[in-house]
């Protein structure tokens, strides 16, 4: 008898969407750890990503059709399940983008007007 | 759009797991060792798993899925009180599914013709004896010549004859019954038919009388009884002496305008030649579509005019001295137009209020169940208590346990409302096989439609709520009352059960009620008196194609007495109970007014004592017997009648009418009355006693022979039919029946809802 899941959409999954389509838009398909450590290192550890988070995004965005993930081995030769961009997810990413890149200019101006 | 995709994936996930948890785990160790971490060990993956199921599949469904496992092993468990809560659910279901069916089937369900919501059927409503509304929609054919012309610029006028049986001939066999409806030409354009074969009729078909013998099929008939044959159009049938060819079939699904009779074929209105210039001879509906853009009130103000018209120059022929009373209850006659988007019969009119009775009763029923089951459900979830606070304890919301309480009822309804479907499947035949006799068997069109579908959806879905909400609230909240207040608890769960059992009572009390009442009804009209002896009596109603004089009737019917094992024989225009009236009245110099007219019927010499009615003064018809005559065109001629008691009660104060003359308003010719019978019944056994005038049998087609025989079962019957085959031949034999019959026909509403109300109050 699974209790029904906290449905509580915080602010940060859109935008850690949009991070992890970015990170793999720009370092190639890469398993879960690396996206995380990517996010972490370029966040200058400020964005530390726990299992219970990233998972069920990259599940998420799966399920979309946004990104395609394979078992697969890596450079240094160990297993993992490695995650790409579709073309709907690269399109989904050019989208986001723009409207990030609105949205925070709005709210440049919005803030400084202060 | 991506949000669908997600959605439909986590379906498929929830379905079939397109990720294994095995899958699921492999990925997060491998994280793990990725990070080098150790700390955070087992209780992370666990978390991350729990999240990862959610987002794989729709954790709503999973559980639901869950529930119903869980659901189907606790109904398996309990098995006896689950197969008692199924049958006494499944049969109420069933009950009710059944009832709706027929009153769908009679009463709602549009007939599946273009627009049906706009077709309308014309009523004449007059005030009847007993001051309630007559609703009448019998026409004659001058009459609907008119209402054509006066309603031509607001709508289409139909004609649409009374179903009836009748005897054709297909390829010269035996004459076998079927069921022929007239129609005007324009009929089949106005209700937008399409032929299935060949064409339908037009206005070409019915314009010269006597000149079209032409039929179209019912797309039924040509299935039943031509096998479908695909070249059937240009054969003929017979009907009478005369061959009509087939120049169509109806496409299926139409199958008349009567719902409760299946009309077999269409013939022109033109071919019912000698009914087209009588007046007062009714054989058909009036039916009306309004033109685009008219509103039906419109046209029915239209007619309405040319009825008061109508009206204003048939006063003008009564009697100078007709009392005012009379003549104002003449006019309070309107014309109006009832909706006919389900068609109009007989049958609806006698069913109407039976059936929603049945329906009512079936709902009932259903409450009963209900509350039985919830009964039931209650003392389980009792029994329950523990699981429940297990459950409660390790942190099931209680949103989750009505889930899981609910999806059990909502299984218990399901298997029940398969019973059901089931049950109604054998039920609604079996109930209009009761309701109809086998000289006239009632027809219903029972397809399972999406309209049953969703009733019964609905009314499964009722049901769970109805019976399971209840037990299942309790079920989710009991637990923890009773763990911290053991006492109020169970005082709560009595009180709910005590409402429950209340409720249960009431309507058993209801039942039994009903039941009383309409056994009560149904023992009035079986000690009601007849007037005459039903017994070993046989009617033959025939009809001929030539008008045999009194004088042939009287030889027929005494070649009939020669026949072994008939005691006495007679006839008359048609029998008590037939369904038939003829209303025209009289007036008494000097005496009371009287609402409305008494029943009239023509009978031969002998008739009174064929039929056992008693003559209580005077004296029986006898040879060269003339009724009144005269109508317009004729003058006037006196004649002579036999009156009942109710007519002597009402025209002369209860003393002796015999020797007295009354006046015939139609055409002011005298009647002398030469006798007075005990009163019996005329149009059907539910009616009162009303006044009625007997008056010779005259020179005419048809009639209907009443046979005393030493004993009335089906081998008389065929030694009957065949007598008056060979002594009147060219004489068609509509129906011969036994008058016992007739009189149980009558009734068997009455006892239908009887037995029904019994046996439910029983269960």
């Amino acid at each position: 008898m699974a209790n029904r899941a906290p449905a509580k959409r915080d602010v940060i999954q859109g935008t850690l969407d949009l991070m992890v389509l970015q990170t793999l838009e720009s370092m190639g398909p890469q398993h879960g750890y690396a996206i995380a450590a990517r996010l972490a290192q370029t966040s200058g550890g400020a964005l530390q990503l726990n299992m219970g988070t990233l998972y069920p995004a990259l599940m998420r965005l799966e399920q979309r059709g946004l990104l395609r993930g394979a078992w697969s081995v890596t450079d240094n030769n160990r297993r993992a399940r490695l995650y790409s961009l579709t073309s709907a997810g690269r399109r989904q990413l050019a989208h986001d983008r723009e409207a990030w890149d609105h949205m925070s200019s709005i709210m440049q101006r919005v803030l400084g007007q202060e | 759009m991506r949000g669908l995709l997600e959605f439909v994936r986590r379906l498929a996930g929830s379905v079939r797991r397109s990720r294994s948890d095995a899958d699921l785990e492999e990925e997060l160790r491998l994280h793990l060792e990725f990070s080098n971490e150790r700390r955070t060990g087992v209780s992370a993956v666990t978390q991350a798993m729990d999240k990862l199921r959610d987002q794989r599949g729709l954790p709503w469904l999973d559980a639901l899925r869950a529930d119903v496992v869980f659901g189907w092993r606790q109904i398996v468990r309990h098995r006896i009180a689950s197969v008692a809560a199924v049958l006494s659910l499944g049969l109420a279901m069933g009950a009710a599914l059944a009832a709706f069916r027929l009153v769908d089937a009679v009463l709602m369900r549009p007939l599946p013709v273009a627009d049906p919501s706009r077709l309308f059927v014309v009523t004449r409503t007059s005030l009847s004896v007993d001051q309630t509304f007559e609703d009448r929609d019998d026409f004659d054919f001058p009459t609907y010549r008119r209402y054509v012309e006066r309603a031509r610029e607001h709508a289409d006028v139909m004609l649409l004859g009374m179903a009836v049986r009748r005897n054709v001939v297909v390829d010269g066999g035996q004459p076998e019954r079927a069921v022929q409806q007239f129609v005007s030409g324009n009929v089949f354009s106005g209700l937008g038919l399409q032929p299935e074969l060949g064409r339908l009729l037009d206005e070409s078909d019915d314009d010269v009388p006597d000149r079209h013998a032409v039929v179209v099929l019912s797309h039924d008939f040509w299935r039943r009884r031509f096998g479908s044959d695909p070249t059937v159009v240009g054969r003929t049938i017979r009907l009478g002496s005369r061959p009509y060819a087939i120049v169509g079939v109806v496409k299926r699904g139409f199958t008349g305008t009567e719902p409760g009779i299946v009309t077999d074929f269409f013939v022109p209105s033109m071919m019912n030649a000698e009914a087209l210039t009588a007046n007062g001879w009714s054989w058909f509906r009036i039916w009306l579509r309004p033109k685009s853009g008219v509103a039906p009130g419109q046209a029915q103000a239209a007619l309405q005019a040319g009825f008061d018209v109508d009206q204003r120059e048939r006063a003008r022929a009564f009697a100078p001295d007709t009392p005012k009373a009379r003549i104002d209850a003449f006019f309070k006659e309107q014309l109006q137009l009832r909706t006919a988007a389900s068609g109009a019969s007989g049958t609806q009119k006698t069913f109407r209020q039976p059936l929603w009775i049945l329906a009512a009763l079936a709902a009932l029923l259903v409450l009963m169940a209900c509350a039985n089951v919830a009964n039931l459900l209650l003392a389980r979830a009792a029994m329950r208590k523990v699981e429940m606070t297990l459950r409660l304890s390790i942190g099931a919301a209680r949103g989750r346990i009505v889930q899981l309480l609910l999806v059990e009822s909502c299984l218990l309804a399901l298997i029940a409302a398969a019973v059901g479907v089931i049950f109604a499947s054998w039920a609604a035949p079996f109930v209009v096989s009761m309701l109809a006799p086998p000289e006239q068997p009632v027809r219903v069109i029972l397809d399972v439609d999406w309209r049953t579908l969703l009733t019964a959806t609905t009314l499964t879905m009722a049901v769970t709520m109805l019976f399971g909400l209840a037990p299942a609230v309790r079920g989710a909240a009991a637990p923890l009352i009773d763990a911290l207040k053991e006492v109020r608890g169970q005082r709560a769960h009595r009180r709910l059960t005590d409402a429950l059992i209340a409720a249960q009572t009431t309507v058993c009390v209801f039942l039994l009620f009903g039941a009383g009442l309409f056994l009560g009804t149904f023992d009035r009209l079986q000690q009601r008196p007849l007037g005459f002896d039903p017994r070993d009596l046989v009617q033959i109603v025939v009809d001929g194609r030539r008008a045999l004089s009194g004088a042939e009737w009287e030889q027929l019917t005494k070649d009939l007495e020669q026949v072994p094992r008939v005691t006495s024989a007679s006839v008359a225009g048609w029998s008590p109970l037939s369904g038939n009236r003829w209303r025209s009245s009289v007036t008494v110099a000097g005496g009371p007014i009287q609402q409305n007219a008494p029943n009239w019927v023509a009978i031969a010499p002998g008739y009174l004592a064929t039929m056992k009615m008693r003559l209580v003064e005077g004296r029986d018809f006898r040879s060269g017997d003339v009724p009144p005559h005269g109508d317009k065109t004729t003058p006037p001629a006196p004649g002579v009648g036999i009156v009942n008691q109710a007519f002597a009660r009402a025209y002369f104060a209860g003393n002796s009418p015999v020797g007295q003359r009354v006046t015939v308003d139609s055409s002011t010719a005298a009647l002398e009355i030469v006798g007075m019978v005990a009163d019996a019944v005329y149009f059907n056994v539910r009616e009162e006693n009303q006044p009625a005038v007997y008056i010779p049998f005259e020179s005419r087609p048809g009639g209907t022979l009443v046979v005393r025989t030493e004993s009335s079962g089906p081998d008389v019957r065929q030694t009957l039919r065949q007598e008056v085959a060979r002594l009147a031949p060219g004489m068609e034999i509509r129906d011969v029946a036994p008058f016992e019959a007739m009189v149980t026909q009558q009734m068997i509403r009455e006892r239908l809802l009887a037995a029904l109300s019994a046996f439910f109050a029983t269960l």
